[in-house]
């Protein structure tokens, strides 16, 4: 299909790619609500350390829920309702898909492959399927691509397109791509917002498996303590940097969610009335700061690769005050929306 | 996280983009900022890089000692694994393994060469007469 349209759609850097693609479709469509806003009533904070589930044979520490899940959180709390596709092994049609929305003038967001985006640092080109992107017009072969985690919009060939949406390993999108059919016209916020908070204190608190939520982050810290000792210093480093690399590495916002989170508490307060949600947007702060206090001292000992357990406890101690901190703030929400 | 103390320590970006970084201004609020980039980040993701540099090595010195075929070079490049290229390339697993070894490799048929070859964006007769550094 010959298709020359470039909507009129603004690029709007995010911290994480999930919720830029959504709030800036919403956008698009009359809806304002930040990514921040997306990232809380989606329930987006969460933390899970499963040492059997490995990435290139490193297990991998996670500080959001599975991709796509705050996605489906929040539109259903928000009313809306979006329409999702995805083509097993039919790249044509899912190509032909694409061009056909954006040809009735709709911005489709697109899930895909990192390792194929070209206009990527290549630093970041891993094999990892859960990114999510814009396209919003098209000029001959080259799609015009509005991806959050990039300051300015970009694009990418048609070739190169089919390869992203076509991306293998874990998590293939088999060119998933989905868009806003209806809004509501009226949204209940302050509801919609409660419920995002209230799910991720149940996550972070209640989840009776010792892997998830703040029970999560504890026993992360009894692993990494003993891995000099277990799998010797340059494994250990290895593992180690693995988890700072979840924490702060491309769309995170920095600290693993907890600064989005903090945004996101601030702009409740606003909301719902309560300047309490304030108090609590400067503790996540807090929080945020020791993380990131965290991933320094760790990728610090990850530099040196020395065998020396001292650096290894002095991140675990970290990651045990910090899940002290997670602990009473979560509580503290859970009251708060009682 | 205070919106001046945002770390600009340029590395894995520089030249291509800025990331978003959320920070608090000057009254308290919260805003994005952009961040060149920060020391601890370009630590951890070399490291990620020595790993896959190390196993590229590894396919090079089986393929050197004539124990493995050239396409595992090919493979390890690309962060691949057996499994990934299995469904890049559209070739059965079991396949894949047997033309990563030298012998499998003698025989190999054109057509998986071709889908190889697409697959590494590399002409076969790189891949055919590839050898390894040093």
């Amino acid at each position: 299909m010959e298709l020359n349209t470039k909507l009129d759609f603004q690029h709007i850097p995010a911290g994480h790619c999930e919720n830029g693609v959504i709030s800036s479709l919403l956008k698009y469509h009359g809806l304002e609500l930040s990514e921040a806003m997306i990232f809380g009533i989606g329930s987006g904070l969460f933390f899970a350390y499963m040492p059997f589930v490995k990435v290139n044979g490193v297990p991998t520490a996670s500080f959001r829920p599975v991709p796509g899940m705050i996605f489906t959180r929040a539109a259903k709390r928000l009313g809306i309702k979006m329409k999702k596709q995805t083509f097993r092994n039919q790249p044509k049609r899912a190509m032909e898909e694409l061009d056909r929305t954006l040809a009735q003038g709709l911005p489709v967001g697109i899930q895909g492959g990192v390792y194929h985006l070209s206009y990527f640092p290549p630093a970041y080109r891993f094999h990892f399927n859960a990114h999510n992107l814009t396209v919003f017009g098209k000029e001959g072969n080259t799609y015009f691509i509005s991806d959050p985690v990039m300051e300015y919009s970009t694009t990418l060939t048609y070739d190169e397109m089919i390869k992203v949406r076509f991306a293998k390993g874990a998590f293939p999108p088999n060119g998933r791509m989905y868009y806003p059919i209806s809004i509501p016209e009226k949204i209940d916020l302050p509801s919609a917002i409660k419920k995002g908070i209230k799910q991720t204190a149940e996550y972070m608190l209640t989840i009776p498996i010792p892997l998830f939520g703040v029970k999560g982050i504890r026993y992360l810290a009894g692993r990494l303590r003993k891995w000099p000792k277990r799998l010797g210093p340059k494994k250990a480093a290895i593992y180690l940097a693995q988890v700072v690399r979840m924490l702060e590495e491309i769309g995170t916002g920095g600290a693993g969610f907890r600064f989005i989170y903090a945004a996101f508490l601030q702009e409740a307060a606003i909301v719902l009335q309560n300047p309490k949600f304030d108090d609590l947007s400067k503790e996540m702060t807090m929080i945020g700061d020791m993380w990131r206090k965290f991933s320094s001292q760790a990728a610090q000992t990850c530099k040196g690769r020395s065998a020396d357990p001292d650096g290894y406890n002095t991140a675990a101690n970290l990651l045990l005050e910090i899940a002290d901190e997670e602990e009473k703030i979560f509580k503290k929400l859970r009251k708060l929306i009682d | 996280m205070e919106k001046d103390k945002v770390p600009q320590d340029e590395g894995i970006t520089a030249g291509i983009t800025r990331e978003v970084q959320y920070a608090v201004d000057e009254n308290g609020n919260y805003v994005k900022t952009f961040s060149k980039g920060w020391e601890a980040k370009n630590i951890v993701n070399s490291i990620a890089w020595d790993l896959i540099n190390e196993r590229v090595e590894m396919a090079d010195e089986k393929i050197r000692k004539g124990k493995a075929s050239p396409i595992m070079h090919f493979m390890e490049k690309h962060q691949m694994n057996i499994s990934i290229l299995a469904d890049y390339a559209e070739i059965p697993r079991w396949k894949v393994w047997w033309h990563l070894k030298p012998k499998g490799f003698k025989k190999i048929k054109q057509h998986y060469l071709n889908a190889y070859s697409k697959v590494f964006e590399v002409s076969i007769d790189e891949i055919i007469h590839f050898v390894p550094n040093k």
